[in-house]
């Protein structure tokens, strides 16, 4: 203590670069969340790199198919893991995925609403299901585990019933035809960069189609979504008050309410984001597919959560990055797909992704042990 | 405007048929350490919830700088200046120094809708207000939870003192530490009181409290026993005075009685 308590008499010394240098690099990485999801999606490209490397996988066509798969993860697992940082599950992702599905489809087919307001319509039902699941969890203090469970099997049965009773069946098929010229659908459904694929094909970079256009068309709005709601996400948690409250509350949610953190609105605010994010998913699924099913989105809230733990959130809260979700969505995006290409029986997936979510926190365990253990 | 930064006069809260404090009556000038001393269930929390502005008084009045004040919750006394500074400190150790230094009251830059975090300042401050403690934290963006207790401590009365504190109520703060981390806390709180802070220091150790303290209020049973200036008292005295003297004579007796009966 002697000789480094000497130091810090001089005024400032916490700016000065010498005392900073003293960290290792290597130190500073292990203190990130999200490193071992990037590791691991490191370590799953070099292996299917090896093993899938001439099976077309990692061809212009075969990667964008797997990073579409990882990016409709990575758009709920983000928000996933931005309610676990704030220290709440929610298990009512996947019902809301299908509820979305047919606030979309009911309206815009029998109906006769225009797409761009079913589409307004199914955010709004979205903003409303997040409100109430976290005005259940503030005011009741129940476990999120619990109520969130509760509107798993509400919403899922509401969607089922509610469609037979409208529609008399459990699919709502004839979008596809609704999406050219409406005002907002394109927001989902319009692929991105197609000129650079067009110029790529004729430069004879990636595959064509008998008729010369290329078989990539472009970066599907799936991706798009991914990597804007992974800079936002980061971009919130690490840089504004509203990520500095999330942390809080999920950290120590007396002590944060004791300094004046709005806990209460805060998590409001995450679970709504998580209800939001499920109805991108679904608008972006239900445009691309042309119908609705009921059963969309099952067991999906479960994979988030995976996805969210992989990428080193804590399970208590507190803890985690956005980042590390999208790489944790990366993962298993990759695995799924990889699976397919190599032709290993595709049920081996589910093994591996309980696998990796038990080696993710042991690891995750012993990351924070390490953060909290005292000099 | 008188010479007391904050007084209590005739302090009474009652919870049903339950008196938590009867008559309590204090007063602290600026730059005074006060210990309020107790045993268990003497009123101590009772009466950190009422000076917090978490009770409001059913009897007496709260006078700040002169003034009759009734506090309409927590935030109310925050804004007088009173800072309470609870056991579990409010912190989050899986957060950095700065973002605990700064929970809650972040300093913001930028353009409207756009407004961050400004950690570069936030860093900064939180640095220096450490330094000035001499708490060696190499990297203010470390977790806190990697720091000993009695820094942890330190941490929390320095940002109450830097949001703006002139009323400093803390809830045993030496309570869960070991004798070196104590008497470090115990120096920064003599030092906030020498640059003008009013203390009042809660705890049920006379060891800590005796050579800090100016003055010395010990409760038992939601009452004042009063308020001793430390010239008037012994630490003996304040001692058997918090236990109530005769407990301690009877259990004095009693050990005599087993002494007698094992020989």
């Amino acid at each position: 203590m002697s000789t480094k308590s000497k130091s810090i008499h001089t005024k400032n010394s916490f700016n000065q670069d010498d005392r900073l240098k003293k960290v290792s690099p290597l130190r500073m990485l292990l203190n990130r969340p999200e490193l071992g999801a990037l590791g691991g999606a490191i370590l799953v490209f070099i292996f299917f790199g090896v093993v899938a490397g001439d099976t077309g996988m990692f061809s212009a066509f075969g990667m964008l198919n797997f990073f579409d798969v990882s990016a409709n993860l990575g758009i709920i697992a983000i928000a996933a893991a931005l309610l676990m940082i704030g220290g709440e599950f929610d298990l009512s992702i996947g019902s809301m995925i299908g509820f979305a599905g047919i606030c979309i489809a009911i309206p815009a087919i029998y109906w006769g609403w225009p797409l761009w307001m079913s589409i307004i319509f199914a955010f709004s039902m979205a903003v409303i299901v997040g409100y109430f699941n976290g005005l259940l969890v503030v005011k009741t203090g129940l476990p999120s585990f619990i109520v969130t469970l509760a509107m798993l099997f509400i919403l899922r049965g509401a969607t089922l019933a509610l469609t037979r009773l409208i529609t008399g069946r459990t699919q709502v098929p004839g979008l596809r035809v609704l999406i050219e010229n409406d005002p907002i659908a394109w927001l989902f459904a319009t692929d991105t960069f197609k000129w650079f694929f067009v110029w790529l094909g004729s430069m004879n970079l990636i595959d064509l189609r008998t008729d010369g256009t290329p078989l990539a068309t472009g970066i599907p709005p799936s991706v798009v979504w991914f990597i804007f709601l992974a800079i936002l996400s980061t971009w919130v948690l690490t840089k504004t008050r509203y990520g500095n409250w999330i942390f809080a509350s999920g950290g120590d949610k007396n002590g944060a309410t004791n300094v004046g953190v709005p806990v209460g609105r805060v998590k409001i605010g995450l679970f709504i984001t998580t209800a939001v994010a499920s109805t991108i998913f679904a608008t972006i699924q239900v445009l691309d597919a042309g119908s609705a099913d009921t059963m969309r989105g099952s067991l999906k809230e479960l994979e988030a959560i995976a996805a969210a733990v992989v990428g080193g959130c804590l399970l208590t809260g507190g803890y985690g990055s956005a980042i590390g979700a999208a790489f944790g969505a990366i993962i298993f995006g990759t695995v799924s797909m990889g699976i397919f290409y190599t032709d290993v029986d595709t049920d081996w997936f589910k093994v591996f992704l309980g696998a990796m979510m038990l080696i993710a926190v042991i690891f995750n365990n012993y990351i924070r042990k390490k953060v909290t253990e005292s000099k | 405007m008188s010479d007391y930064l904050i007084q209590f006069n005739n302090v009474s809260k009652f919870f049903g048929k339950v008196i938590a404090l009867k008559d309590v009556t204090m007063k602290l000038k600026k730059g005074e350490i006060m210990c309020l001393l107790g045993d268990n269930g003497a009123g101590k929390s009772t009466l950190i919830k009422t000076l917090a502005g978490v009770y409001k008084p059913d009897e007496g009045e709260i006078i700040i700088e002169g003034e009759k004040i009734v506090f309409d919750g927590p935030k109310d006394a925050l804004d007088m200046g009173i800072a309470t500074v609870y056991q579990d400190l409010a912190l989050v150790s899986l957060m950095s120094v700065t973002r605990n230094f700064f929970m809650g009251r972040e300093p913001l830059k930028g353009l409207p809708f756009f407004k961050t975090f400004d950690l570069e300042k936030a860093n900064k401050i939180a640095a220096e207000r450490m330094g000035q403690i001499g708490i060696d934290v190499r990297d203010p963006s470390q977790a806190v939870g990697t720091m000993s207790g009695g820094e942890r401590q330190c941490l929390a009365i320095s940002r109450a003192i830097y949001f703006g504190a002139k009323v400093l109520v803390l809830d045993e703060p030496t309570s869960a530490l070991g004798v070196h981390q104590a008497s470090v806390v115990l120096k920064y709180i003599v030092k906030a009181a020498s640059q003008g802070l009013a203390v009042i220091l809660i705890t049920h150790n006379v060891h800590h409290a005796y050579p800090v303290g100016n003055s010395f209020t010990v409760l038992n049973r939601g009452k004042s026993l009063g308020t001793y200036n430390k010239k008037d008292i012994s630490r003996e005295k304040l001692l058997s005075m918090m236990a109530g003297g005769e407990e301690l004579d009877k259990l004095e007796v009693e050990l005599k009685e087993i002494n007698r009966l094992a020989n």
